[in-house]
């Protein structure tokens, strides 16, 4: 269905050095992926996925290879370019939603945007649209620890979309969640993925995976492709 | 650039809410931690204050005693030991002088009835001094020429003088015993001194009687102490020369037999003290502030730790480590702002206080806010730099790990 290629990586190498010696934790990891698709990379714990999404998600940088999103080559920029590009093209899902305590679901959900520097008025205007489109229109000024679980994660893909980010990166969305909210956060992305949007899901739960039009493997810093969720 | 800036300052200011959010939420916490700055600005402030609250009434009354005069003390030669009545007469000669009051002091019994007080002050003056103070005496008469000239036995007699001997009684024509000798009391004088610390320096007598008759009592006839009246208009210094000058004379050339001071000088180098004293006293004041810092350092240190995950997520949001560390900056700014200015409060009630306790005047001293708000606004940004960046570098990867 897509088109434009939204980022691509070649030859993708992470080292890390954990007490005096280096650990592969990638090795030569290519992978594309174009606007508009929906990817799960599915991997047991100690794959390197997480540190696959890192990179994906500029919080980290590789030890070598290419990394070119959206036309901009990733591995010479500096830490506040990488804050800006992850500010506008990227929104982050992690595994137990983290939200800030002290703030309320529509201040959580605003937060992205004081970094953009978005006016006040925009920003709550924009925050509000974004929660009713989660369904908790009901539930903006409540705190985090008065919301279940589902809620709370819900707030957090408000959070990650109030950007309106090119990507959303989720790690394992579901994880800490019931089988039946998780299934109501899955059916929130396969909303999401119609409306057009490029998702990228890491999970270990084949059942999750299989979600998503295309998934690939990661095992031992190896990726391999998937092939789609039919073969799945 | 209008929009840089204009975002940059939606971002402060909810920077600024921020770090309210988080003082709040740590009440005893940042309360304990402000403490120490509180503290610091409040000695800071309440020493500031009180001593230049002194130093002003010191000069204030000094300025009041000494306007014009000069004071000699002269200790003599081997040969001379005090001035006769003609070397005073020379000096009271001198064009730039208008008159002299010779002191003469006392340390006498005095008794009335069964009533006996020891270590009362006399002093011996003359009429010029009532002449040169003309309100001092409030009832009765004051010393004249022909008690200077008669060494009468009358002498005039401060109020507490009055309270302990005469209480309830007209004092005015009753008999004293001075050092076992009949005087009549002629006059009661009300002490013009203006506070506690003015009289200490004044050294207002008890009991003031003829000069010539406390020279026979001391069986004596030289004077050691006395002050010169100097005409309106004449230049202290200038007059003190010329005095110095006569009397060098009067002492045939030899070295150190006396002291003229002008209390001009005298102010001066008390303000200096006072000036010393108090940026001493701040001084030491401004340790306290430094271990505030240290304090707020620490806290920051520890708020930095605890929210390791909170920066790495915002860092993840797409904050910018510029942005981070404004934050924490700003709120180890606030954090000591809010103790400063409790300690500006605190320290302008404390001086107050004080200055009542000390019977000085309460002189809002700006220079001290000034300085007491400036310190704790540096001490936040100083001891804050360090923990904001510390958090600025955090490594969002390690800090969304840490959870």
């Amino acid at each position: 269905m897509a088109d434009e290629v939204f980022f691509s990586m070649r030859d993708i190498d992470k080292d890390y050095i954990m007490g005096g010696e280096a650990v592969h934790v990638l090795k030569k990891i290519t992978l594309s992926i174009e606007e508009g698709e929906y990817l799960s990379v599915l991997g047991p714990s100690g794959s390197g996925k997480s540190t696959l999404m890192n990179i994906i998600g500029c919080l980290d940088t590789p030890t070598a290879g290419q990394y070119i999103l959206r036309g901009r080559e990733v591995e010479d920029m500096d830490e506040t370019e990488l804050a800006r590009l992850r500010s506008r093209e990227i929104g982050f899902i992690f595994q137990n939603s983290q939200l800030l305590p002290r703030l309320t679901a529509l201040k959580n959900v605003e937060l992205p945007l004081i970094y953009a520097g978005v006016s006040p008025r925009e920003r709550r205007r924009r925050a509000e649209a974004m929660l009713e489109r989660v369904g908790l229109e009901d539930r903006m000024d409540h705190l985090p620890t008065q919301l279940s679980g589902g809620q709370q994660q819900r707030v957090a893909v408000a959070r990650a979309l109030v950007g309106n980010p090119a990507l959303l990166l989720a790690d394992e969305p579901t994880g800490a969640l019931d089988q039946k909210t998780g299934a109501q956060i899955m059916a929130l992305f396969q909303e999401l993925s119609d409306e057009g949007r490029t998702i990228i899901m890491i999970t270990h739960d084949m059942n999750i995976a299989a979600r998503a039009r295309r998934i690939v493997r990661i095992i031992d810093g190896v990726i391999s492709e998937g092939g789609s969720a039919q073969d799945a | 650039m209008l929009k840089k800036i204009r975002s940059t300052f939606v971002m402060l200011r909810e920077c600024v809410v921020m770090s309210l959010d988080n003082i709040r939420g740590n009440k005893v916490r940042s309360f304990l931690t402000l403490l120490g700055i509180m503290i610091g600005v409040t000695a800071v402030i309440a020493l500031i204050t009180t001593v230049s609250g002194v130093s002003g009434s010191i000069s204030s009354s000094f300025s009041s005693m000494g306007a014009g005069t000069l004071t000699v003390s002269v200790s003599g030669s081997d040969l001379k030991s005090g001035m006769t009545s003609e070397d005073l007469a020379e000096v009271s000669a001198l064009d730039s002088v208008s008159g002299i009051v010779p002191s003469i002091s006392l340390n006498g019994r005095v008794s009335y009835g069964k009533t006996i007080e020891t270590n009362v002050t006399v002093s011996g003056k003359n009429a010029y001094y009532f002449i040169m103070n003309e309100d001092l005496v409030v009832q009765g008469r004051p010393l004249n020429f022909i008690d200077d000239e008669n060494n009468t036995y009358v002498c005039v007699i401060s109020r507490e003088m009055v309270d302990t001997f005469f209480f309830g009684v007209n004092p005015i024509g009753q008999t004293l015993y001075i050092s076992g000798l009949e005087f009549t009391v002629v006059g009661r004088y009300e002490e013009d001194t203006g506070g506690g610390v003015a009289a200490a320096f004044n050294g207002s007598p008890d009991i003031i009687i003829p000069y010539t008759t406390a020279m026979k009592i001391n069986n004596s006839a030289e004077v050691n102490n006395f002050t010169v009246y100097l005409k309106e208009g004449v230049d202290s210094e200038t007059a003190a020369t010329e005095i110095e000058n006569l009397m060098d004379r009067q002492f045939d050339y030899e070295d150190d037999c006396f002291t003229v001071t002008s209390m001009s000088s005298v102010e001066d180098t008390m303000q200096t003290m006072m000036d010393m004293m108090s940026s001493l006293l701040a001084g030491i004041a401004s340790i306290a502030l430094v271990v505030g810092g240290i304090g707020i350092m620490n806290m920051m240190l520890t708020t930095v730790t605890e929210r390791t995950t909170e920066i790495g997520l915002k860092k993840a949001l797409g904050a910018i480590p510029w942005q981070i560390q404004i934050q924490f900056l700003i709120e180890s700014f606030m954090l000591s702002m809010i103790g400063g200015l409790l300690g500006v409060l605190a320290g302008l009630i404390l001086s107050a206080i004080l200055c009542n306790v000390l019977g000085t005047s309460f002189v809002l001293n700006t220079g001290a806010i000034i300085l007491g708000v400036g310190f704790s606004a540096a001490v936040g940004i100083i001891f804050g730099w360090v923990p904001a960046r510390k958090a600025s570098r955090l490594n969002p990867i390690d800090a969304l790990r840490a959870v």
